[in-house]
């Protein structure tokens, strides 16, 4: 008896420390659960800087490098030439002036509102049919793999695209109506001539910026454990990796970051992005995002060869692999807690892995950790609706990688709106959900047919990451 | 046995008392609380009526300059740009906490945005017929409406708008080892010689100081203590806590985040001359020391005004020393060590970058010890801070 009172007082004087310091007081299980990047991986905030933190135990010179990563992701680039030539090189195209642009507040982008707002974080990747050497899309001949729709003074931009919305509506299995809202997009105003016949448009948003370095840190035997290539265990989900190029190691790798899984690590993505959503040159990409046709671009100054030097760029890769993930909230509130089982229920986490213990990282905070991101970081067919009919890599049209769902609750407050999916089309988390198609379709009907209450419990536990 | 059962319920009772709120003695701390806030109000009222108030002078000597561009007259608008940095510095202390700098519609953005788009906005080397004023095509008039709308075209940050554009304009670009920017007045004067467009530049000159004086004029009167339903007011209902928050993350964010790492440590590690913020009139020291000193004069409750008046009153300084002294002194030494770290570091600014001046290095780990002891002593409030 006096044991278990010790143990007791024990456990009580732990919970009141904890109660102290901290604002929820939880048993040890949902502790863990709470920090869903992991003990180093995880800050607790839920401010509109929630994104923008970095992860805990990072090293001294980590820890200052994150600061110059920080400022050369948050500030505009300037075009060339310029007296701060550490910053200028912007462009001849651009479709953003930084990456904090698209990413505001390393959050994340969304479509325009309005016809011509630009820079919001949307952007249309281009594609003819074929693949190009490394097995990757066939670029455009007149506008390469992206149409930028900005340029410098004095180099047209590529184009316009506008957005129409179709609504479509639709209603639950008890009478409750919804309605989901189907992108037209309409290019217009090319500078450089016609499309080709067979181009292939895929829109893609900006995602926010958290968590990247864990999901680096994943390791290889861990993602690949889920893939169900041919459905061998009959549950209509397969799971496919897609394997791509790697520029910077000269080889064919397994992809795991953008929304095909069409990049295989964030050094490959950040250099991919600086070119080719701002023009910015970098040692793995040391050449102007121009085609053949496109004199003006080819022939206005450049910022410097590279633009950004290996020096400020390697710290942007740190930054983007250092942001932290914002802890659970309101992981008391019993909604949350049948939400949670209710995802499983539905089959939802067979696809939204709900927890890894990462592997070893570059980065050592990231090694480690025990993390609650939501993905497989597989391909999925989602259906013909979400389609987008551009293949990438292996990825055929209809696939699309499982998003990592943390941070998905706080987006709203980040980034003042709360648009998912790959183009934004969903203007909530209920509609990305009726958005499921393909290998999804059956869980999407399971939440379907759930009342009003259990619908809810699933989108609270949704928004409490 | 039943004593046990006691024991337990008492111990569950605790847990669920503990769970909703701590029991509280009473806070003999909550007036200086409520003083320290309403000083807050008034250190931010001053060095904003301040900022605005320079900003005034300083278009007047621009609208005298283009009414009549001389060598004089031009050193005159520089002196007043000069001037005018020095209350706007010490404002920048009131950003990182979504008041009315930062809120929508951004008005930092267009004040104080910074890389500057040079060639977008005028001649450079390299490009002389470069920028917003030598496009006739595209912008045949410049008026407040095209900045504003070239400002919005392509990011949440601006390009052509503020004090770095004035700057620019009034200096030119930079490329002495020894001093500032060299533009020659006749770059303004018609048939000067030295540039074409003069009249446009004389318009575009004009149009931004005019736009910077309207957005210091809103974010003002936000402060204004005789503003009704103003940023001021709310503020000044908000619970101590909310207001400690505050504070504490705003001087522990700039401290640490901005000052020490994005505006020192990012210059020193780059080496890059001019990868400072006011490159073009090398007067980037005096930024620095501003923003330290603009940090002491929060915290400690003590703002010199451009006419020599002081405000001052029970500050944070006071509410710390009042529960934790040792604390409230190891943070004043630090805060002033600062500011006499950042005064240390040699001028111009683009120099000591070069040079790889060690009072740099000092300056960046002073401010982040400083950022670190903010959030420790906030922690001892129950206020959690996040760098």
């Amino acid at each position: 008896m006096r044991r278990s009172i010790i143990l007791y007082l024990f456990s009580i004087s732990f919970l009141c420390v904890q109660c102290k310091k901290d604002s929820f007081v939880i048993s040890p299980y949902k502790a863990q659960s709470i920090y869903s990047g992991g003990q180093n991986g995880t800050v607790i905030d839920e401010s509109g800087n929630a994104f923008g933190l970095q992860v805990n135990g990072l090293g001294a010179q980590e820890k200052l490098d994150f600061f110059v990563g920080n400022s050369f992701f948050n500030q505009n680039w300037v075009q060339s030439p310029s007296s701060t030539t550490a910053r200028d090189g912007l462009g001849p195209m651009y479709n953003a002036r930084s990456c904090s642009g698209c990413h505001f507040k390393d959050g994340r982008g969304r479509p325009p509102q309005y016809d011509g707002e630009k820079g919001t974080g949307l952007l249309l990747r281009l594609s003819i049919s074929g693949q190009n050497a490394v097995g990757g899309p066939n670029p455009s001949f007149n506008y390469g793999d992206q149409l930028e729709d900005q340029g410098i003074l004095g180099v047209p931009r590529e184009g316009d695209y506008t957005i129409q919305y179709a609504e479509m509506p639709g209603q639950y299995p008890d009478g409750t109506p919804y309605s989901l809202r189907k992108p037209i997009y309409t290019v217009s105003n090319l500078s450089y001539g016609a499309f080709e016949s067979d181009i292939m448009i895929s829109p893609r948003v900006a995602p926010q910026m958290i968590g990247l370095g864990l999901l680096e840190a994943i390791s290889k035997s861990d993602i690949l454990a889920h893939v169900d290539e041919n459905d061998g265990d009959g549950d209509g989900i397969s799971g496919r990796a897609n394997y791509v190029w790697d520029p910077k190691n000269q080889t064919t790798d397994l992809g795991r970051f953008g929304w095909k899984a069409n990049v295989p690590g964030i050094y490959q993505q950040v250099c991919g992005a600086f070119l080719g959503d701002m023009g910015i040159t970098t040692w793995l990409f040391p050449d102007e995002n121009c085609t053949g046709i496109q004199s003006d671009c080819s022939m206005a100054a450049n910022g410097g060869v590279p633009e950004i030097e290996l020096s400020n760029l390697e710290p942007v890769v740190l930054y983007s692999q250092t942001l932290g993930v914002p802890a659970k909230r309101n992981a008391d509130d019993p909604d949350v807690i049948f939400g949670e089982s209710l995802l499983t229920t539905l089959q939802c986490t067979k696809c939204h892995v709900a927890q890894y213990t990462t592997g070893i990282h570059s980065v050592s905070a990231l090694s480690n950790q025990v993390i609650f991101p939501y993905t497989d970081l597989l391909l999925h067919d989602m259906g013909n609706e979400l389609a987008d009919n551009r293949p990438d890599f292996l990825a055929n049209g209809n696939e699309w990688r499982t998003a990592p769902l943390w941070g998905i609750g706080l987006i709203p407050t980040v980034n003042n709106h709360s648009f998912l999916l790959h183009d934004g089309r969903a203007r909530s988390i209920e509609e990305a959900i009726l958005w499921h198609g393909g290998e999804a379709e059956n869980s999407r009907n399971l939440f379907m047919k759930l009342n009003a209450k259990e619908r809810n419990q699933v989108l609270k536990f949704l928004r409490s990451f | 046995m039943k004593k046990t059962f006691i024991f337990f319920t008492i111990a569950t009772i605790s847990l669920v008392s503990c769970k909703k709120e701590d029991p509280k003695p009473m806070d003999l701390s909550a007036p200086f609380k409520a003083q320290a806030k309403e000083t807050y109000t008034k250190i931010a009222w001053a060095v904003y009526e301040d900022s605005y108030l320079t900003a005034v002078t300083l278009k007047s000597k621009v609208d005298a300059f283009v009414a009549n561009p001389t060598a004089q007259g031009l050193e005159e608008a520089k002196q007043a740009w000069l001037d005018a940095r020095e209350p706007y510095g010490q404002s920048e202390v009131f950003r990182f906490t979504d008041g009315p700098i930062d809120v929508d519609p951004g008005y930092e953005g267009y004040i104080n945005s910074w890389p500057l788009d040079e060639s977008f906005i005028d001649y450079v080397q390299g490009n002389p017929t470069s920028g917003i004023i030598n496009d006739l095509v595209n912008f045949p008039v410049i008026d407040k409406a095209t900045l504003i709308n070239q400002n919005q075209n392509g990011s949440e940050t601006n390009i052509a708008t503020g004090y770095h554009a004035i700057e620019f304009l009034l200096w030119g670009q930079d490329f002495s080892a020894s001093g500032p920017g060299n533009r020659n007045f006749l770059d303004f004067k018609d048939g000067g010689g030295t540039a074409t467009n003069e009249d446009r530049r004389r318009a575009y000159l004009s149009v931004c100081t005019e736009l910077l004086v309207d957005m210091l004029e809103a974010v003002k009167d936000q402060w204004d203590p005789n503003g009704s339903g103003n940023y001021r007011a709310n503020f000044l209902t908000l619970s101590d806590d909310a207001f400690l928050q505050k504070i504490f993350g705003q001087t522990a964010v700039l401290s640490h985040n901005e000052l020490a790492g994005e505006r020192l440590y990012v210059a020193y590690e780059n080496g890059n001359q001019e990868d400072e913020q006011s490159c073009f009139s090398d007067n980037t020291h005096r930024d620095i020391i501003l923003d330290a000193q603009g940090i002491q004069n929060l915290i400690e409750g003590n703002y010199k005004r451009v006419d020599g008046s002081i405000v001052s009153g029970t500050s944070l300084y006071h509410v710390i020393a009042l529960s934790f002294s040792d604390d409230a002194t190891s943070i004043k030494t630090m805060i002033d060590g600062s500011v006499t770290l950042a005064e240390s570091i040699p001028a111009p600014f683009d120099q000591a970058i070069i040079n790889q001046d060690a009072s740099i290095l000092s300056t960046v780990h002073n401010l982040q010890d400083q950022g670190e002891k903010l959030v420790t002593i906030a922690a001892k409030f129950n206020i959690t801070i996040t760098l």
